[in-house]
């Protein structure tokens, strides 16, 4: 399990049960009802039954108060995951009208300890909304991407916070640190995206620019996907897309150079794809071998992947020897198809449904590279 | 390459060896052989980053159990095998009582019994029907009085843990699991959780993300309370969620996620709207996801493997090969588009805790979650659509599960037809009538 829910002070302190508190005797404690026939009952410490059933009272008669509060806070210590206490805690913060910078720096510390939870960072976004001040959360976020960069919760957070409160200015510079100490940082590369996507857009010159990253990144090491899905996207804005000249001359020369990255031997592919469906057939039969040398050597785990893009390829080179009006184009799923009818007609028509009647054991693969 | 000698002397004891069984013997031979050349370490290209450093780790942590099973298959014909027992036996010590180090997950109970109930129910190991009654009652103490199932009793409902308790109900199967649902409140509680853009909160106050569409969905469909309008704007929400990686974010704008896209997606199939995203983009962003030296599949770009992407990812190559096929494509051949081999291989291998349970990836713990989405991904794998195909000893075969639900196979079917000749319409007017 991910998070542990109890700490260690405990030990320095004498923990006084609710139970035996003078100020929450006017309360009845609830204890938990699993029913008559209990599962998956957690041995739950006393400590841990105390401050619960003191909640569920709490709950019961509606209190909103400090003594409240500060209850919630003990059953957050003992499981930070329970959403119930968190939304629960924020109407006693409404209710009593409470200072949120003091709440901030509460979520603040939760988030130090529990980086990995949900509710931590939702709770983060709901106080700093409320007292509209995002002033610090780039700090806090990049505090957490510090100790590790691909968190993918700080990584909302930022994202939320930067677009909500247009704080895009500098971040640029700090997603180029963080690619320059780990190249293979996706989460840097998705960001990348986002702010450009959101401040200048990919314009011709920003398409430029951006092209022009990708190649510097991508020969520090050709096998890193990142730069490649990157450039993909970038070259979504580009005129041409994947058919753009620059890129496509680039990389033709990285393969005349021996570089058998599959990221690079994919995007030819791609290419060759792409002019086949508008009428210039004369690189598929090369990427046919591509696909083949990707099966085989450069990418045998996606063996069976590249050998059906490969048999996709053949097919559109026959097609387009027939001509039937959807050559080479990838099959589109009929619309037509009545969205609302019974969906679990579905269920029963799908492929898998013929598989609860074989039982071949051990049937060889076969080698469908030979048939293409 | 180095060529090394499998299984010496094979069933040689054996005196009637059928010409069968030595075919079979001869295609486990060359398949083992074959798989080991497939391996392949993680290339650093002399540019060592934190990134490249721990996938090392990985594999350094892997290499030797990967080694040990060369040499006990020459002993053991049927390794590896799935310690069937040992999981049942994890599983079912879990299903009354927990130690305290799960208080963390006390907010999670309902998706423990999901897990349990539905590990068991791969392993087929079926409950007793004591054993059902006793997880149905529980779940209904989870039940809110407004509609959706709380994490555990008395707790606020959740979108999240709604799914599994349904998933587990359905699972259990009996009628008395199929009435403890409030479909009326349910599709209140749905209705309520809906965002104006398309998306879903996954609680009162909760935050909006894809897992909420997906969990939201399923159960409307499941228990038959879909109307289309509860699902306004949701196809243009998810398809904002693709990104240019091809993969989807649990919100528009982040990173492409393993656990995220199998919600995405699986949610747009659910709408039959699978053509409103980049399916190419998918699978070729899916299939990059399967790790070189592992096998097992990874959740983002340049992360490591993780045993419970075994269903995340593998998940999605049933829905994809189901999407194709109904689009015409002509190209598919029974194989899933990913190495379901390797993935068999790596489950097997290097996610078995050795007393039972399943894991992450080797040096981690076992826990429920990944018991769940290990065994899930290993039935994938095990059922490509060109027939039954089990690595090791037969006995390892679990049943099929339905890869839009994550559901088996029957248990589906009947909970269906049961929903259907029982509208949810009845319910609520007899609710009037009482009220």
């Amino acid at each position: 399990m991910s998070d542990s829910s109890t700490s260690d002070e405990d030990n320095n302190e004498i923990w006084v049960y609710y139970k035996n508190r003078k100020e929450w005797q006017d309360l009845r404690p609830i204890p938990q009802n699993d029913g008559p026939t209990p599962v998956v009952s957690i041995a739950y410490s006393q400590k841990f039954t105390d401050i619960y059933d003191f909640f569920r009272a709490v709950v019961n008669a509606s209190e909103k108060s400090e003594r409240a509060l500060s209850l919630t806070a003990d059953a957050i210590t003992m499981n930070p995951a329970n959403y119930t206490v968190w939304q629960y805690r924020r109407e006693i913060l409404k209710a009593l009208n409470k200072d949120l910078h003091e709440e901030l720096k509460y979520i603040g510390d939760k988030i130090k300890e529990y980086s990995k939870n949900y509710q931590v960072w939702r709770h983060r976004q709901i106080i700093v909304e409320w007292l509209g001040e995002p002033d610090e959360e780039l700090e806090l976020t990049a505090l957490i991407l510090n100790q590790d960069a691909k968190n993918y919760h700080a990584w909302q957070h930022r994202q939320w916070v930067i677009s909500t409160y247009n704080l895009f200015s500098n971040e640029l510079d700090y997603i180029e640190g963080l690619i320059s100490h780990d190249v293979r940082n996706n989460s840097a590369w998705t960001q990348r995206y986002f702010v450009i996507n959101h401040t200048t857009q990919f314009t011709p010159e920003v398409v430029t620019r951006e092209i022009e990253y990708c190649r510097e990144k991508i020969l520090i090491a050709p096998k890193n996907e990142s730069p490649w899905n990157y450039l993909r996207g970038v070259l979504l804005h580009a005129d041409r897309g994947l058919q753009d000249p620059r890129v496509v001359s680039w990389c033709e020369q990285l393969h005349s150079l021996g570089c058998t990255s599959p990221h690079l031997l994919a995007y030819l592919i791609d290419v060759a794809v792409e002019a086949g469906q508008s009428g210039d057939q004369s690189g598929l039969e090369r990427v046919l071998q591509m696909c083949k040398d990707l099966a085989t050597t450069y990418d045998r785990i996606r063996r069976t992947y590249w050998e059906y893009i490969a048999r996709t390829i053949a097919q559109s080179k026959n097609q387009d020897n027939n001509p039937s009006g959807e050559s080479g184009s990838y099959p589109s799923t009929n619309r037509n198809e009545d969205v609302s009818t019974n969906e679990q007609g579905d269920v029963v028509t799908f492929p898998k449904d013929q598989v609860l009647n074989h039982n071949e054991e051990g049937k060889p693969e076969t080698n469908c590279t030979e048939n293409v | 390459m180095e060529k090394t000698n499998f299984r010496p002397n094979l069933r040689a004891s054996e005196a009637n060896v059928s010409m069968e069984s030595c075919d079979d013997v001869i295609i486990r031979h060359l398949y083992d052989y074959k798989l080991d050349l497939l391996r392949e370490e993680f290339d650093e290209e002399n540019v060592r980053t934190t990134s490249s450093y721990q996938q090392l780790d990985v594999e350094k942590t892997i290499k030797p159990l990967f080694k040990l099973f060369t040499q006990c298959v020459e002993i053991n014909l049927d390794e590896p095998i799935l310690r069937r027992d040992k999981h049942v036996k994890f599983l079912k010590n879990c299903l009354y009582k927990l130690p305290s180090s799960y208080e963390c997950l006390d907010a999670s109970r309902a998706w423990i019994c999901y897990w349990i109930c539905h590990s068991l129910s791969l392993l087929d190991e079926p409950l007793s029907s004591s054993d059902k009654t006793c997880v149905v009652n529980f779940l209904s103490q989870c039940q809110s009085p407004n509609g959706g199932f709380g994490g555990g009793p008395g707790q606020d409902p959740h979108l999240a843990a709604t799914y599994a308790a349904v998933n587990c109900l359905i699972i259990l199967g009996t009628p008395e699991a199929y009435k403890c649902i409030n479909r009326p409140k349910l599709k209140q509680f749905l209705t309520r959780m809906k965002a104006q853009d398309g998306g879903f909160h996954v609680h009162d106050g909760g935050e909006v993300d894809i897992r909420g569409v997906y969990c939201a969905l399923c159960v409307a469909l499941l228990t038959q309370v879909y109307s289309e309008e509860m699902f306004n704007n949701t196809r243009e929400w998810l398809t904002a969620c693709q990104t240019y990686e091809g993969g989807f974010s649990g919100y528009p704008g982040f990173e492409a996620h393993g656990g995220y896209t199998f919600c995405g997606f699986a949610a747009l199939g659910l709408l039959k709207a699978e053509h409103l995203c980049d399916i190419k983009a998918l699978l070729r962003w899916a299939s990059n996801r399967q790790m070189n030296f592992e096998g097992g599949f990874q959740g983002r770009t340049n992360k490591l493997v993780d045993g419970c992407y075994s269903f995340w990812q593998g998940g999605l190559f049933p829905l994809i090969y189901r999407s194709l096929m109904k689009a015409g494509d002509t190209c598919l051949d029974g194989h899933w588009l990913f190495h379901h081999r390797a993935l068999q291989e790596y489950i097997l291998i290097c996610c078995q805790h050795f007393n039972g349970g399943l894991l992450d990836k080797p040096e981690k713990n076992r826990d429920l979650y990944h018991t769940c989405y290990t065994l899930s991904g290993l039935s994938v794998a095990q059922h490509p659509p060109m027939g039954t195909d089990v690595i090791g000893t037969p006995q390892n075969c679990l049943k099929t599960v339905h890869p839009m639900y994550n559901i088996e196979f029957q248990a589906l079917k009947s909970a269906i037809s049961y929903f259907e000749s029982h509208p949810y319409e009845a319910e609520e007017n007899v609710e009037e009538n009482a009220s």
